[in-house]
């Protein structure tokens, strides 16, 4: 498990720094945060991803709106973010079902079912915080989904901008690009989930990014009204609709399990609907981060 | 097979008839005119040898071959040809697929576009890479069942059948082989439609000529795929292994897909039909063998034959129309507002749940007098 390697890495690392900074390392220990890296006996600690700070911007999530044209969100720049660990893949439909058999999960409803060891689809925002929280219990650890800022952190160059950059008064003009936009992305064959890893990792080996299975976000729906300057004019939003990343981002009722286009939707719906989850870090990471990055920069002076 | 014999005997019946009219024929064609009121000349097929002939090529639907609207030469025999394709279709964006049996490989089969008192000459083939004996029943056709008594082919031949295009309107054509294995035909998409234009074109009630600039065809199919005991829809190597499964399925007239052109997203995303602001649409659309009432999400119906016969004034400014089962319809509309524009069966479970939707893109000015939003959304005042 790189999960457990990892550990075993920074553990091996950190003995002369905990040394150093005995106090910090005592309480640590004493509230069990770090773990002996032991081999877990169920394979439920998913293997994951430590994303490294870096400066990384993404596009404002919700709906924004400027006088009563609709506009493109902001673009967020985040200087220095803190890491985040992230799974490494989208959880498995296998992994799915044990949390199923457990009793704390409802069934996912794939419509289209992959073969062999593919990611679990077919649920909705609200299975997927179960599966979190049944998964939280389970490994004593904290997991739950990423905001949409967290995701585009993990996805690097697998996320994309959703600007259209176009302002105008005329709703069909905006409307008519979305649609012819959002089709392309939609016109790829039939979507079903391929074998977990298929489409192999990104630049910081996270795997399966925007393809066939787009992943649910913590964030929630939301609306910004925009003065002539940017400004924030009114802010409201909309938690029983929750935001899905993946070849295109967009808003879901937190219920749905599988979207579908057809009468007034107009675009393409997300073809599978899944996620994966961000381990929370623990509060004594932070210091021991930032003493780390104190010691490091003292040795290599 | 009952209904096969009972096609047998209508062609015996229809041979007999043939036979009559071939020792009677003198005496019937010394009587025609009270016939000939009516538009309708009885008797032996006249010498066609002195019309002009015209051969057209039919194109996959929702487009319609290059034709004239109004018709600048005299009647002529338009020559077609529909090659029956038992194939796998794919209806959704699921996978789920159907062993369909079509007309010229689509679903529906292509629009053919005539004149009145135009000879329709269809060959029709049935190719020996099929399994079954298929047919035509033109309902723009008059006598022999609309043609089918005429037409039952094994695979590996070909027929000729002509009719006079009598009556102007917009009529399904379907496969009709008798018995249980008529509805079984036109349900796995054996359908299309005819158009019979007036030779002086379409007209309002008023007798004002009417003209589009784009018809587009929307053939709308319902579907009865069977499921296996976990709910997933079952596939069937050829349309005999899944008929007897479809037959429970379809004697629910619970279709499991209601679809436009073969398949859920057929008219939709990078498929989606186009138009421009000020530009007229024909849209014909047929349903074999189910109701339907098609509507223009944010637009409306200028003039509608509902029920495709263009002797009947049409209808103005409708919301929705009705299309009756094994009808085709016509409705005419001119984009008046640029955007994206859902034509759906509106019965919306149909459209949205069970696919019956397509889109239409439309270029141009937005017209801030028809519509306009005065305020954005915006959190409620106090």
């Amino acid at each position: 498990m790189t999960h457990t390697v990892a550990h075993q890495d920074k553990t091996a690392l950190l003995v002369p720094i905990v040394l150093l900074a005995g106090l910090l390392a005592t309480i640590a220990m004493q509230t069990g945060a770090i773990r002996p890296p032991v081999v877990t006996t169920s394979s439920l600690a998913p293997v994951t991803v430590t994303i490294a700070p870096r400066a990384y911007s993404y596009r404002a999530p919700g709906e924004f709106v400027r006088g009563t044209a609709t506009v493109d969100g902001p673009l967020v720049t985040v200087d220095n973010p803190a890491p985040i660990e992230i799974m490494k893949y989208q959880v498995s439909a296998s992994d799915y079902d044990r949390c199923v058999a457990y009793g704390a999960c409802k069934k996912a409803e794939p419509r289209r079912r992959g073969l062999i060891d593919v990611p679990v689809t077919g649920v909705s925002f609200n299975d997927a915080n179960e599966y979190a929280k049944w998964l939280s219990e389970k490994t004593g650890q904290t997991w739950r989904l990423p905001t949409i800022g967290e995701w585009a952190f993990a996805a690097g160059s697998k996320a994309r901008d959703h600007a259209l950059d176009i302002e105008t008064k005329d709703p069909a003009e905006r409307w008519l690009a979305f649609y012819e936009r959002e089709a392309k992305l939609g016109a790829n064959a039939l979507a079903t989930p391929s074998p977990i890893g298929t489409f192999g990792e990104n630049e910081y080996g996270v795997v399966d990014l925007a393809e066939t299975v787009w992943e649910w976000t913590a964030t929630c729906g939301s609306r910004t009204t925009l003065g002539q300057a940017d400004e924030t004019l009114t802010y409201l939003d909309s938690c029983g609709v929750r935001l899905l990343e993946g070849r295109h981002r967009t808003p879901m009722n937190a219920f749905v399990r599988d979207a579908q286009g057809g009468g007034c939707t107009i675009g393409a719906p997300p073809d599978n609907l899944g996620f994966r989850l961000v381990r929370e870090r623990e509060w004594w990471r932070a210091p021991l981060d930032y003493a780390v990055g104190l010691l490091t920069k003292a040795t290599s002076n | 097979m009952d209904g096969q014999d009972k096609v047998e005997v209508s062609r015996r019946t229809l041979l007999g008839a043939a036979a009559f009219a071939g020792v009677f024929g003198a005496v019937l064609a010394s009587v025609p005119a009270q016939a000939e009121e009516a538009g309708v000349t009885t008797g032996p097929a006249p010498d066609l040898s002195a019309l002009p002939r015209k051969r057209v090529e039919l194109l996959k639907p929702p487009f319609v071959h290059p034709h004239e609207q109004i018709a600048t030469v005299g009647p002529q025999v338009v020559e077609f040809q529909l090659v029956i394709e038992e194939k796998q279709l794919v209806i959704d964006e699921y996978g789920t697929t159907v062993p369909a049996m079509t007309f010229n490989g689509s679903v529906p089969g292509p629009l053919m576009v005539v004149h009145q008192d135009d000879y329709v000459e269809l060959t029709l083939v049935n190719p020996d890479t099929n399994t079954m004996q298929h047919n035509i029943d033109f309902h723009a056709a008059t006598g022999a069942l609309g043609g089918g008594g005429l037409t039952l082919i094994n695979p590996g031949e070909q027929v000729k059948l002509r009719f006079k295009a009598t009556r102007p309107g917009v009529f399904v054509y379907h496969c009709a082989p008798g018995g249980p294995m008529i509805p079984w035909h036109v349900v796995s998409g054996m359908n299309g439609a005819i158009m019979v234009l007036p030779r002086d074109g379409l007209k309002d009630g008023a007798g004002k000529p009417l003209k589009y600039d784009y018809v587009y065809y929307v053939g709308e199919q319902d579907f009865y795929v069977p499921k296996d005991a976990d709910g997933n829809f079952k596939t069937y190597e050829s349309a005999g292994d899944g008929y007897a499964d479809m037959l429970e399925v379809m004697k629910t007239l619970t279709p499991t897909h209601e679809v436009f052109n073969g398949a859920v997203g057929a008219l939709t995303g990078e498929n989606a039909m186009t138009a421009n602001v000020g530009e007229t649409v024909l849209i014909v659309h047929s349903q074999a063998n189910r109701d339907t009432r098609p509507h223009l999400i944010g637009g409306h119906g200028d003039h509608v034959w509902a029920t495709g016969k263009f002797n009947n004034p049409p209808q103005i400014d409708l919301e929705t129309w009705h299309i009756p089962g094994g009808c085709a319809g016509a409705a005419l509309y001119t984009f008046l507002q640029p955007g994206v524009y859902a034509y759906v069966n509106h019965n919306l479970i149909e459209a949205v749940e069970l696919g019956a939707t397509a889109h239409f893109k439309v270029g141009g000015e937005w017209n801030d007098d028809l519509m306009t939003q005065v305020q954005a959304p915006t959190p409620i005042d106090g």
